[in-house]
């Protein structure tokens, strides 16, 4: 038995959309989704899936206002408060249970209604212990920057690359707000967020919303040749105390992965995928979760940024879409973009964005700080 | 007799409001102040300038024939987009209500809250507005009965649900 993706539709990408409610943006992105798969959300779908989360949408149990805009009213739904991939993990476990046949995830980002997004992210900090910094919540990116950088010995210039790359990526991407044409310099004297990490190596949120239609094989034959394999799926938490973790490595990314990839029969990773779209929230991000993902040996993902292994026409591109540096941050949905960046190349659809001879990809997403929490799904057409 | 009337002594000792604000105790206080500015969308935008000039408009679905208020761009039960603008009447039906004697704080209410759905004339059955009523004896409300929105002055509206001030009972109340 097999989960596909059937379907992808999203709506947005931009900085701000001020002309549409969320809910309304969720509709066109529902609509072109179901469009895509083929199916009708009244009568073909019996699950539905949310991943928000309550302070980012200003409205608390927003799970009660996800119904209409999905085509989901009177039918089963959830709200999980994490990122997509999770929320497609979730997903795949219905169909493979036989709760579903059909089943629906959504996510998305409506950061231009949050004033002070800021707020929210501090607020995520264990209230008694860690709430007397009273900075920028970058300040644990920046905690993790210096100690990879110390344990792995890797050149900061490296994750300037990372920013310069993936913004360079995303000129090409008709959904990239972020994309630009820098050099390492203009990267590294950026403003300072909290260091070593500068702005140009930090993600900024864009608003968006993406719906994925999840099928059994049974039902995803019906539906037509368009389907993309869900082979492995993972996805792990690390502990909350960002005093106790290893900070130099992403932990709930290597558990992620090697549960996905021993799913998925993944033997050598590092030559497995042709395409991989990886958390790169913050520069470094994309060093650290290479080497979780075993697509770098420890310490080395910064060196192969630096001689174009990962570039588009290298060896294995790494956020060929621009990731989340060139496109923009879409909260809880950034897991699902990454997703349908890998989708659109798997089906061969990815425009000028295209990678020839795409068979398999990996993805993986992290919730972002101050979390340590990821997932991981390897992807075959 | 209650569980906690047994209880005679307590374990530990008993920490009071004087010691919190003496400083006698770890005391974590965080005001919590996340700001937003929801964008209101296509129809509820429409909706609320209605209401500026004193007018309810809803949508209406050309599948399913219904006309939806609050107005939506999209058919819940069709799952498509609605597709046109319809006024609707300020008069309708009370669905049901009810009499709240509790503020949000907790308190006691001295005059309670008259708190209505009322389906709206023009409005597919079922479908209309949450409100309050007003020029009503709280013992005098009824379920069915035909009330009329009571609206705030031209000058004073301000494109907001409480442009309608509450609804009133017409006819031989």
């Amino acid at each position: 038995m097999k989960v596909g993706i059937v379907g992808v539709g999203y709506s947005g990408f931009d900085s701000m959309t001020p002309g549409l409610s969320t809910r309304e943006l969720m509709f066109e992105a529902a609509s072109r989704s179901y469009e895509d798969a083929g199916v009708d959300p009244r009568k073909e779908v019996q699950s539905f899936i949310c991943c928000t989360e309550d302070f980012w949408e200003g409205i608390s149990i927003t799970d009660e206002y996800m119904p209409d805009q999905l085509g989901a009213v009177l039918k089963p739904l959830c709200t999980i408060s994490s990122d997509g991939i999770i929320g497609l993990a979730t997903a795949y476990m219905h169909i493979m249970s036989g709760i579903a046949d059909v089943a629906v995830v959504e996510s998305h980002s409506k950061i231009s209604d949050v004033l002070n997004p800021d707020e929210i992210s501090s607020f995520a900090l264990d209230p008694i212990y860690d709430h007397h910094v009273n900075a920028d919540p970058r300040f644990v990116a920046g905690l993790e920057m210096t100690r990879y950088l110390k344990d792995t010995g890797t050149k900061r210039e490296y994750c300037a690359q990372v920013a310069v790359k993936n913004k360079k990526n995303g000129l090409l991407n008709p959904r990239g707000v972020h994309g630009a044409s820098l050099d390492k310099d203009a990267v590294l004297n950026s403003k300072v967020a909290s260091s070593p990490l500068t702005e140009l190596e930090s993600s900024k949120a864009i608003d968006g919303s993406i719906v994925f239609v999840l099928a059994s094989a049974q039902k995803a034959k019906k539906l037509g040749n368009n389907t993309i394999w869900i082979n492995g799926i993972g996805w792990s938490s690390d502990t909350p105390w960002i005093e106790d973790r290893d900070m130099a490595r992403a932990a709930y990314a290597e558990q992620s992965a090697a549960r996905a990839y021993k799913m998925a029969g993944v033997r050598n990773p590092a030559t497995y995928f042709d395409l991989a779209e990886v958390d790169d929230t913050y520069s470094y991000k994309e060093l650290q979760s290479l080497e979780a993902l075993k697509l770098a040996a420890k310490g080395k993902a910064g060196k192969m940024v630096e001689s174009g292994t990962f570039d588009r026409d290298g060896r294995l591109p790494v956020n060929a879409s621009g990731g989340s540096l060139g496109v923009g941050h879409l909260l809880e949905a950034t897991g699902l973009h990454r997703m349908l960046e890998a989708v659109l190349q798997l089906r061969g659809q990815a425009g000028r964005l295209q990678i020839p001879k795409v068979k398999k990809a990996v993805v993986q997403s992290w919730r972002g700080i101050p979390t340590a929490t990821g997932a991981v799904a390897v992807l075959g057409n | 007799m209650k569980m906690s009337q047994k209880i005679t002594s307590y374990p530990g000792h008993e920490i009071t409001p004087e010691d919190v604000k003496g400083g006698k105790y770890l005391d974590v206080v965080y005001k919590f102040e996340p700001k937003y500015s929801w964008a209101a969308g296509v129809a509820i935008s429409r909706f609320l300038a209605e209401l500026k000039e004193g007018r309810i408009i809803a949508r209406k679905c050309m599948n399913c024939k219904r006309i939806l208020v609050p107005p939506r761009m999209y058919c819940e039960q069709c799952f498509r987009p609605t597709d046109e603008w319809v006024h609707i009447k300020d008069t309708g039906t009370i669905n049901t209500y009810s009499i709240s004697h509790v503020g949000t704080d907790a308190r006691r209410l001295k005059t309670p809250i008259l708190v209505a759905v009322v389906d709206l004339d023009g409005a597919t059955p079922g479908m209309g507005i949450l409100h309050n009523l007003g020029e009503v004896e709280p013992s005098k409300i009824k379920v069915d009965m035909k009330v009329k929105a009571v609206w705030k002055s031209p000058s004073e509206r301000q494109g907001s649900i409480t442009d309608i001030r509450y609804f009133k009972p017409i006819g031989a109340e």
